[in-house]
């Protein structure tokens, strides 16, 4: 079954036209990113997908129910660009926040903790605070709590965005592990050309005023991704043809037909 | 430990020097230039005396603190439930904010002799109700000013967990609001002595501590009228000491809540 | 074009609804605050409740009569001036002396904070009795500052001087607390840029610190602004000084049992003191710190 679907989806700030004619469908496993120039409405677009934020027309379902109850459901886990992380709690207490909201008991809480903080390998950290915790270390306890309570999709709003490019290349690492260890569903917001053709299954280009889909290009690269990966002229073919669709979107906005 | 206890004394060290500093620089300047004792007593001569009154003393300090106590504690209590109930709806809470800030801004010890003829002015009542209003608005504008501060991502976060407005409030709101409510509660430690002491100077109960250190002063008894003053500062800093106490075994997550 | 043409008077259509909008928030709140007045005394009125005060016409008058009062002459018999002339004269001499102290109270806080936070052993050493300080109560000791501080003064600033140090006292310290949380705010690449222009101390105080502290500075001295008026209120009370509201109030307060609307009054028009000092605080900010305002307490 489809795990996003949009359907001729508009947003409308006021005056300004945030999103528009946006149709997009997502499978199941699938890794995509949406990339685009600043004010193009993607990081909208996934928060249209996680009912944060309401469309003006159009529709948009997860799982194949409507955003709003799949939301309630708890069908996704998101992170922000920032880790959003409570400085009043531990780490471990961080991952257990949607457990407790779901009324998981102590004992099942505790385990799953334990399995999360495994996975994002932060063992021997639980009792931090997130003061005492690196950018890098402060966003996999983010993953962790967005994938705690096993949602299908995973949105991720710029996740890396403020790491350094050492740490970010590492945490893409990671985060393809994670991606194939749990097999959710990712929609990954990002600014960066290569980070998008890495992690990706799929490429959405998007272009601004009004922000729209200006292209979408498969990437074909073989899973699963190594370091090596990054060094395959396939790799920067794609990331050329990213390039040039960013680019040709660029253009369309400057010359409105 | 040592080193603990190595960083505990070079931080308090300096405020010690300097009170033993101006303590002697304060007895001095009176034995060198022989000031008028009625004015400003030698401070060993407070100090004895506050010795030798100690039992007269305390009563009239513990009268008045529990004033103090019960103004600070009533006017917080019901500063932080009206807070919540603003914070909860937010129109409400934004429509009257500017009138909760307007209202900080009125001399409120100005109606201490109307809260004593409300209840008899021997009463613990009315200065209790001056304390209270005293300690009311600072504490409702740090609430609701914490309340309303949360991160929008935090919030996000909790509408992405489909979160109601309780989890919302016990979750987030709470407690990144809970800085600011110490904030409040630790300047209403100071007003709520104050409000007592100058509730009790419209008229109290004989043995309430502003009224003794009013009558001293009137009959020129100055050694007796300072050692009052010196045990309402102590008492003041006591209840301030108290409350920045239970702020750093709260707020255990913040790296440091010292300034 | 024809859109900008468009655009201006539904702006000043949108400014207009906004300025009714909140002009009747303004009198819903006031009418919302009268109702409760009225109808709490009512109510404990007609049920007799004694707790936690009686109500009657003493202990809670009807707000019109208090509004009445101000413009009754101050004596009775219709001969005199009005209570609204006597209580905003008694004002001006209050206001007076609350100017002064916050003045004085102002800079020297200010000048109090930009020492302390540029030498932490002095910081350590201080800051712990500059907070003490604030326990002290000052009713009781104004008196023996007023008594000892008199005879010092020139002839011009007799009796009001000694006042308005009072006020100072009360005023210094948020200032001075919240010049050392503003010069420390100071973002520290901003500094780094400071140094790598080779700027000194004293410039980097004028130019970077100062400028960031603004925004706090204006959060104190908005406390201040209140501060100073209680603080020449009380210092007036025990000074036997009658030119002021502390003076109104004293009166007024041994008056109460035959006329409680005058004290009522004289707390109206303490109450508009003080909210008035606040405001001109609140413009000056708005004036004088022209980026966003930021969230400091």
């Amino acid at each position: 079954m489809t795990v996003v679907q949009i359907k001729d989806l508009t947003k409308r700030f006021g005056e300004t036209t945030a999103l528009q004619g946006i149709d997009l469908e997502i499978e199941p496993g699938e890794f995509v990113s949406l990339i685009g120039p600043s004010g193009c409405g993607k990081s909208t677009l996934l928060r249209i997908i996680g009912d944060l934020i309401e469309p003006t027309s159009g529709s948009s379902t997860v799982n194949g129910k409507p955003a709003r109850q799949a939301r309630i459901d708890r069908d996704y886990g998101i992170v922000f660009q920032d880790a959003v992380l409570y400085d009043w709690r531990t780490v471990a207490k961080n991952i257990a926040l949607p457990l407790e909201l779901a009324r998981w008991d102590r004992r099942r809480r505790a385990a799953k903790v334990r399995e999360m903080v495994d996975l994002v390998e932060l063992t021997g950290f639980e009792n931090h605070y997130p003061w005492q915790l690196s950018g890098g270390m402060q966003q996999r306890v983010s993953i962790a709590r967005a994938l705690s309570f096993d949602p299908a999709l995973l949105l991720m709003d710029e996740p890396f965005g403020a790491l350094d490019e050492m740490t970010r290349e590492r945490m893409n690492m990671e985060l393809l592990r994670i991606w194939e260890a749990s097999g959710s569903t990712v929609v990954f917001v990002t600014h960066s050309i290569s980070e998008a053709a890495f992690l990706s299954t799929r490429v959405v280009v998007m272009s601004p005023r009004p922000g729209r889909i200006s292209g979408v290009i498969s990437i074909d690269l073989p899973q699963p991704r190594t370091a090596t990966t990054r060094e395959e002229p396939h790799f920067f073919e794609l990331v050329t043809e990213v390039r040039e669709a960013l680019h040709l979107g660029h253009d369309m906005e400057r010359t409105p037909a | 430990m040592a080193r603990l206890v190595g960083r505990r004394l070079t931080d308090w060290l300096p405020a010690v020097v300097v009170l033993v500093g101006m303590i002697g620089l304060w007895e001095g300047l009176i034995r060198v230039f022989n000031v008028q004792a009625f004015l400003l007593p030698r401070p060993s001569a407070i100090a004895t005396t506050f010795w030798d009154t100690r039992h007269e003393l305390w009563s009239a300090g513990w009268f008045t603190f529990q004033e103090a106590l019960g103004g600070f504690a009533l006017g917080s209590g019901s500063a932080i439930l009206l807070a919540l109930v603003l914070a909860r709806w937010r129109i409400l809470g934004s429509a009257l904010m500017p009138y909760a800030i307007a209202a900080n801004a009125i001399p409120i010890i100005a109606f201490a002799p109307i809260t004593n003829t409300w209840f008899s002015p021997l009463n613990k009542s009315s200065k209790i109700t001056i304390a209270a209003v005293l300690c009311f608005f600072p504490v409702l504008v740090n609430t609701l000013r914490g309340l309303t501060s949360v991160n929008p991502s935090a919030l996000e976060l909790m509408d992405s967990y489909a979160a109601g407005q309780l989890q919302i409030f016990r979750r987030v709101r709470i407690p990144t609001a809970l800085p600011f409510i110490f904030t409040g509660l630790k300047v209403a430690t100071v007003l709520a002595m104050i409000g007592a002491v100058v509730g009790e100077y419209f008229g109290g109960a004989l043995n309430a501590l502003g009224v003794l250190i009013l009558t001293r002063a009137r009959v020129f008894e100055f050694n007796e009228a300072w050692a009052g003053v010196l045990l309402a500062c102590l008492l003041g800093i006591a209840l301030y000491l108290a409350v920045a106490a239970l702020e750093r075994l709260t707020l255990r997550w913040v790296p440091s809540t010292s300034e | 074009m024809s859109a900008i043409a468009l655009e201006r008077p539904r702006a000043r259509a949108v400014a207009v609804r906004r300025a009714v909008a909140r002009a009747t928030l303004f009198l819903l709140v006031l009418a919302g605050l009268w109702g409760l007045w009225e109808g709490y005394r009512w109510l404990w009125m007609r049920e007799h409740w004694s707790w936690p005060f009686l109500v009657d016409d003493t202990s809670m008058p009807h707000l019109h009569k208090i509004f009445a009062a101000l413009w009754a002459h101050a004596r009775p018999g219709d001969v005199g001036p009005r209570l609204i002339t006597i209580l905003v004269k008694a004002a001006a001499f209050t206001a007076k002396e609350a100017a002064v102290g916050f003045a004085l109270g102002a800079v020297l806080g200010f000048a109090l904070g930009v020492v302390l936070a540029h030498f932490r052993v002095l910081q350590r050493g201080f800051l712990p009795w500059v907070v003490a300080s604030q326990t002290v109560p000052i009713l009781v000791v104004a008196p023996m500052v007023v008594v000892w501080l008199n005879p010092k003064l020139p002839t011009r600033f007799q009796d009001w001087g000694a006042v308005a140090v009072i006020a100072a006292y009360l005023t210094f310290f948020p200032v001075t607390i919240n010049t050392i949380r503003g010069l420390q705010s100071a973002d520290r690449r901003a500094l780094e840029l400071m140094r790598s222009y080779a700027a000194g101390n004293w410039r980097i105080l004028w130019k970077l610190r100062v400028p960031a502290a603004l925004p706090y500075i204006f959060a104190a001295l908005k406390v201040s602004a209140t501060a100073s008026v209680v603080g020449a209120i009380i210092g007036e009370l025990p000074s036997s000084i009658q030119d002021g509201l502390g003076g109104q109030i004293i009166n007024y307060s041994q008056y109460y049992t035959t006329q409680p609307t005058g004290l009522w009054a004289t707390n109206v028009i303490a109450a508009a003191l003080g909210i008035s000092f606040f405001l001109v605080v609140l413009i000056a900010e708005r004036i004088v710190v022209r980026r966003a305002p930021e969230n400091v307490a």
